[in-house]
């Protein structure tokens, strides 16, 4: 469909890093399903170093692609790389997505960031809680005019 | 991908190649406008009136009765429109209409809103029904008009018209009803259902898109709706789409010779798919399995959302439609599946099947098949179900 560029579709149709770490250094999921899109994304992490990255969506083309390619562009990265990850360099590395769909990459930048808060929380790791916010949900969705 | 499944005749069908064929002269050969005195655009005009004919025909309805529209929101618009511009005349500026309409009407509603009307909206209960005793209920003597569509266009339920048409007569309120899911696929006669005004659109029964037919009955007042020249009886201007309301009799004519058949192809078509597909764990039909247009499946699937269950349906070749957020290009779910007590997470997870006669019993058991492998595929990638399956979430359905 024309709705999603190649890339997009490309990793909707084969997402990469998909799955459970079942004893994941750091958990974060965000979203609601009552807006319909939920993503988790889990973290293995050695020596301040992203070694394994998975992650399960409940969403449309778009929530699943931005997933994949967020986890795509942290495996193997410093945290403090992972940390700097956008939601528009989700976005442009999936060769750009739909207006109304960039908050799936939102999402993903999102999901990534409550994970590795997640894994400084769990680890008893200091940092500055100004640095995380708390990611948008159903509240930040302007209401409907209906 | 091999071969397309069409499953979504409820968005649009196909043209038939009869109305195709009947509509080709008019793009060179009999090009006239009808409102021409020559012999070119008489020729157009006389066609036109043949036409014309031909739909009251297909409807039970004179032709004087019958003015052609672009369409079937243009119809619903200029219905509502004219009958609360008649109300409010006479100072009533009440409106009763139902939660789950298409939003030809809701839209044209919400806008009498703000102008001063107010509008009553049943409610459809879990199954999609209005009864006539709720209009009944809430008729008052402000009302100045009821609009109850004929059958829901994502799932499908029929409406008793025949008795709610009866109740609004005997309080003497105008009755609309936005007929476009069910002209053609089940049997419409205006006169026999008693309603005042009608809508319906060719391109949902085979006929070509941009042409469409408001039925106001005799001694119905209706209001001009685009101003200009004298067509359509002086209540809507604009040059005849001839070669369109041609084709649009023809499609109309054959949909309604094979509605017996056709009909009874497509309930068993329809109650194979919905068995087959209710066996999918955490599913359900919505709407009810009584009054159900025949072409017409609507499921939930728990867990999943329904823009990536269309997007992998389309890699399979299948061709449907959801009402999930994502689809609908707003942040809410369907309206009709909330107006169905439906809630927001199980709503998203929805899947129109629509069917035509021209779907076959294999495209039946390619659906069979590609829905559950993909319902279980997204729920493996899922955390909802993960956590519905673990326990960390209760099952809504």
């Amino acid at each position: 469909m024309a709705l999603y560029s190649e890339k997009v579709m490309d990793h909707f149709r084969n997402p990469r890093n998909v799955g459970v770490i079942e004893d994941a250094d750091g958990v974060g999921e965000v979203g609601n399903a009552k807006c319909g899109d939920i993503m988790k994304i889990y973290l293995k992490i050695e020596n301040d170093v992203i070694t394994d990255v998975k992650f399960s969506t409940f969403g449309c083309g778009s929530a699943i692609a931005s997933s994949s390619m967020a986890t795509e562009l942290i495996k193997g990265k410093p945290l403090s790389q992972a940390l700097e990850l956008t939601n528009k360099a989700v976005a442009e590395a999936l060769d750009g997505l739909p207006a109304h769909k960039m908050h799936c990459s939102v999402l993903a930048e999102e999901a990534i960031r409550a994970a590795i808060k997640n894994y400084y929380d769990t680890h008893g790791i200091p940092y500055d809680k100004s640095e995380f916010p708390d990611p948008s949900d159903a509240d930040e969705h302007p209401a409907d005019e209906d | 991908m091999d071969k397309m499944i069409y499953a979504d005749n409820a968005a649009t069908t196909a043209m038939s190649e009869r109305a195709a064929k009947a509509m080709l002269p008019y793009l060179t050969q009999i090009f006239g406008n009808p409102s021409s005195l020559h012999t070119v655009g008489q020729i157009a005009k006389e066609e036109l009136e043949k036409a014309r004919a031909s739909v009251a025909r297909s409807l039970g309805c004179e032709p004087r009765e019958i003015y052609f529209t672009s369409g079937g929101s243009e119809a619903d618009n200029q219905a509502i429109r004219s009958a609360a511009e008649t109300g409010a005349g006479k100072g009533k500026k009440h409106i009763i209409t139902t939660a789950f309409e298409h939003h030809a009407v809701l839209h044209t509603l919400k806008k009498l809103e703000k102008e001063g009307f107010e509008v009553t909206y049943l409610p459809v209960g879990s199954y999609g029904y209005v009864t006539a005793e709720q209009v009944k209920q809430a008729i008052r003597p402000s009302t100045a008009l009821v609009t109850v569509m004929y059958a829901n266009n994502e799932v499908g339920t029929i409406q008793p018209i025949a008795e709610i048409a009866e109740v609004c007569r005997a309080a003497g309120v105008t009755f609309h009803t936005d007929a476009v899911q069910a002209v053609g696929h089940i049997p419409v006669d205006v006169k026999a259902a008693g309603v005042d005004m009608l809508s319906l659109s060719a391109h949902k029964f085979h006929g070509p898109k941009g042409i469409g037919a408001l039925y106001c009955r005799r001694g119905v007042p209706l209001r001009t709706f685009i101003e200009g020249g004298a067509q359509e009886r002086g209540k809507r201007a604009g040059t005849e789409n001839v070669g369109a309301a041609v084709a649009m009799a023809v499609a109309l004519e054959d949909a309604v010779s094979g509605l017996t058949e056709n009909a009874a192809k497509l309930v068993k078509m329809r109650d194979r798919i919905i068995d087959g597909l209710l066996k999918i764990p955490h599913s359900r039909l919505n709407g009810g399995r009584e009054n159900r247009l025949p072409g017409n499946v609507n499921m939930c699937f728990e867990g999943i959302e329904g823009e990536s269950l269309l997007l992998l349906l389309n890699e399979k070749g299948i061709c449907a439609s959801s009402g999930s957020a994502c689809t609908s290009g707003s942040l809410d779910p369907s309206h009709v599946l909330l107006a169905l007590g439906l809630p927001h997470e199980v709503a998203h997870g929805s899947l129109r099947l629509s069917f035509s006669e021209s779907n076959t019993e294999e495209d039946a058991d390619a659906i069979l098949k590609a829905v559950p492998e993909v319902v279980e595929y997204l729920r493996s990638i899922s955390p909802v179900w993960d956590d519905l399956v673990k326990g960390r979430r209760k099952h809504l359905i």
